[in-house]
């Protein structure tokens, strides 16, 4: 397989997957800020904080209102990861491997690609704007069961997968990161007159747990009231739960085991592992899991270096830009 | 509301479909009378449905001049072209014929020069020729074919004759196109194919395979077979793309590939790979920077060293587009009988060559009737219509042709048939060509049928889709 295709459909896989989690955290995340009082240290700007936004952002507009905040998110093309640029990006890393996926593929990809163009409305209303969130989410999640069941599960398809499911990782961390974060007092005093979450946390993780579909695995899993502590531990450790980092992780190790060289990039890959098997969620939780989620992430990002270093960057090609 | 026959009027040309207002050619009744049971929403949804697969199914060309919005969508009319098989089969073996030959002159011309020598094509021709490439002189690729793949342009004039218009040597473009028109009309017009005995053309991208693993230079069952594209900006990437998928070959550019002790390898995520046959989509001139154009980024350093010795396959070879060029088209028909010691079966259109001086002379005098074609221009590029020209740009070309009469030739004005398209409310003549594919290997083999392209502007000689133009299915049909 061509390293530079490897590339492009690794991409296509990460794009198609932000595309669907932007939608999801965009869907549950104004769902529950119906369900909080105003004043909260929760409010739109968080939004921006998960999806790691702000710089541009902050250049572009001055207030954080639900309008633009959405807006941003959606459509906005000045932000690389919005919606409509990630699908831009998965169509254009589809349109340009189309020889290794499947044609149906190609097309639901260039599909949802046009009915986002064609509806795109940055006025649009709640009840529109639930509506396309919904059918994104359909449709991305119609595409991943035509590339499970008409694609080959060759080279192409794991490197697919790999991009899906470290892109998967990364969100369900910074998810965990926003549920954390607001609820601890420190963090949750950034204006005198903010009202305190506390009594709220159980919404707040339920709709962690809901915006990552997990609401009812958990329930099955746990069978236990939503605390925090064990939605992180949750979404951390467990490795059945599709979204969950220990089973991303662990479908990582399974594609990778495919490929060949594979050995600098399954260790970034244990070293992850460690790190979220081992975390004392108790204790973190006592006492703020900023710096673990911070690196979390930044080990997360490092399985991208690994698989950008040993299969995208051949020899030669390092030698050409030399 | 339904379509009424005796209301489409092709006036004096010739009309694929019709014979006359309100008679349809025989193998076109079923059709015809199927169509005219459409009620006008029926009509009008199918053109709609349509429209919205070919946005789906992402068929698009790319035009250079649309900065920004690159890809658009291929105007696609959904009333098939009709032609029968017993034509079809005469038409099949003239353009076989034709290959054959055109391949003995490239072949000739790089290696014995036979044909110069008993002075049959003047020497002076070659020696001018913008797409001769000394490089390529004492070249004997396997089969001594050099053009595997040729798209030649046919039209019909008003006695209903196909003639010959030129043949695509170099990296002749359409075929993905002739495919998914068939795929679209199948989607949207399933009832169509109910009554008629349609020649499949679904075989396309398998000959192709087989015509590109015969020059692979090992004999392998499964050599590594690769197309090489300029990349997502070029006009027919979508082409290059499709037949990479359909043929189950990797889709590579330049940067992809890399040239080892004079053999070509592609980069893998395993890392070095050989590659035996390649079907460039990229022009000589930008093939090999160490050769030809230093600056070019689209092409591969070594690549030519590597050809010419054998390690390669590269479909078309380079230099091929020898044959591919205006001027020479006239000497096809002395080309045929040179080498095949056969009467020609397809006609070329009659034309007049500026670098005899009593035809420029004729050529000058008569701007006005004529169409003046530069040598080696394709796409309707630099065209002179003469007819439809003004005094200005006809004096402009009558300037350009003294100064370089080898760079130009001309031919009569020749009609163009026609063939109904569905319009707003009613079925238009609008005329049409037909380039089919001509592959030679091992063996040769033509497409049942070919690309129908369509002057979509009402009147318009002007076929190609960069400027404007459409296409339909084409049916070859059994009686």
């Amino acid at each position: 397989m061509l390293s530079s295709v490897a590339e492009r459909v690794y991409w296509l896989g990460r794009y198609l997957e932000r595309v669907e989690s932007s939608a999801r955290l965009l869907k549950v995340y104004s769902a529950m800020l119906f369900d909080l009082p105003r004043g909260t240290s929760l409010d739109w700007s968080t939004l921006i904080d998960i999806v790691g936004g702000n710089d541009i952002y902050d250049k572009k507009y001055q207030s954080y209102d639900e309008k633009q905040v959405v807006k941003f998110l959606l459509v906005d093309t000045d932000y690389p990861n919005s919606i409509f640029n990630s699908l831009i990006m998965a169509r254009e890393n589809a349109r340009t491997t189309r020889e290794v996926i499947p044609s149906e593929t190609w097309e639901q990809v260039n599909a949802i690609y046009h009915v986002l163009k064609d509806n795109l409305n940055p006025r649009m209303g709640r009840a529109a704007r639930y509506q396309l969130l919904e059918e994104i989410i359909t449709d991305s999640q119609r595409i991943e069961g035509l590339f499970v069941s008409s694609m080959s599960h060759n080279k192409a398809y794991s490197f697919i997968e790999l991009g899906r499911k470290l892109e998967r990782a990364d969100m369900t961390s910074r998810l965990v990161d926003v549920g954390s974060i607001n609820l601890l007092p420190e963090f949750s005093s950034k204006s005198q007159e903010r009202v305190s979450l506390e009594p709220y946390e159980n919404i707040v993780w339920m709709n962690v747990l809901r915006c990552l579909g997990a609401f009812q695995a958990y329930r099955q899993q746990v069978q236990n009231r939503v605390s925090g502590r064990k939605v992180v531990r949750f979404l951390l450790q467990d490795e059945e739960f599709p979204r969950s980092i220990g089973f991303c992780l662990s479908e990582l190790v399974f594609h990778l085991e495919k490929l060949p060289n594979n050995d600098d990039v399954i260790r970034a890959v244990a070293r992850v592992k460690r790190i979220s098997i081992d975390a004392k969620v108790d204790s973190l939780v006592e006492k703020g899991l900023l710096e673990f989620i911070d690196e979390l992430q930044i080990s997360i990002a490092d399985i991208h270096e690994e698989i950008t270093r040993i299969w995208f960057n051949s020899e030669i090609r390092q030698e050409e830009a030399a | 509301m339904a379509i009424n026959w005796k209301n489409y009027n092709p006036g004096e040309f010739y009309d694929e479909l019709i014979s006359s207002p309100g008679y349809p050619r025989k193998a076109a009744r079923k059709l015809t009378k199927y169509l005219a049971s459409l009620s006008h929403e029926e009509l009008k949804q199918r053109k709609a449905t349509i429209e919205h697969a070919i946005k789906t199914m992402g068929i698009s060309f790319t035009v250079y001049s649309e900065a920004g919005n690159i890809d658009r969508q291929w105007p696609f009319d959904l009333i098939p072209r009709i032609i029968t098989q017993k034509e079809w089969d005469h038409t099949s073996d003239g353009l076989k014929q034709r290959l054959r030959a055109l391949n003995c002159f490239v072949h000739d011309v790089y290696n014995d020069g036979k044909i110069l020598k008993d002075k049959v094509v003047p020497a002076d021709l070659i020696k001018k020729s913008k797409n001769f490439r000394k490089e390529c002189v004492g070249m004997k690729p396997l089969h001594e074919v050099w053009a595997h793949i040729c798209g030649t342009d046919l039209i019909r004039d008003k006695d209903g004759e196909f003639y010959v218009l030129e043949d695509n040597l170099r990296v002749p473009s359409g075929v993905s196109y002739m495919l998914e028109n068939r795929t679209v009309t199948k989607r949207v017009f399933p009832e169509l194919f109910e009554n008629y005995n349609i020649q499949p053309i679904t075989d396309y991208p398998t000959q192709l395979f087989d015509t590109l693993a015969a020059i692979s230079p090992k004999p392998k069952d499964f050599p590594e077979v690769v197309v090489l594209t300029p990349g997502i900006f070029n006009s027919a990437y979508f082409e290059h793309s499709y037949l990479a998928q359909q043929m189950g070959c990797e889709l590579v550019q330049g940067s992809d590939l890399y040239v080892e002790d004079d053999h070509v390898f592609m980069k893998t995520i395993e890392g070095l790979a050989p590659v035996d046959v390649i079907y460039r989509r990229i022009d000589d001139l930008f093939l090999d920077p160490e050769v030809f154009n230093p600056d070019s980024a689209l092409g591969v350093p070594g690549l030519m060293r590597a050809w010419l010795k054998g390690n390669v396959g590269l479909a078309n070879a380079p230099g091929a587009g020898v044959a591919d060029d205006k001027v020479i088209y006239t000497y096809v028909p002395k080309m045929i009988k040179y080498y095949l010691d056969e009467e020609p079966i397809l006609p070329n259109v009659p034309s007049f060559l500026c670098t005899d001086k009593a035809q420029m002379q004729h050529v000058i005098q008569n701007l006005d009737k004529l169409v003046v074609k530069p040598a080696n221009e394709s796409g309707g590029y630099g065209m002179l219509i003469g007819p439809q020209a003004s005094k200005k740009e006809r004096a402009e070309f009558a300037r350009r042709i003294r100064a370089n009469p080898r760079e130009y030739m001309a031919q009569p004005l020749i009609s163009l048939s026609t063939s109904p398209v569905l319009g707003e409310n009613t079925m238009e003549p609008r005329h049409v060509d037909l380039r089919p594919f001509i592959l030679q290997g091992s063996k040769p083999y033509v497409t049942a049928g070919g690309l129908t392209r369509v002057a979509m502007v009402k009147g318009s000689y002007v076929v190609n889709s960069s400027q404007g133009g459409g296409s339909k299915d084409t049916w070859i049909v059994r009686e």
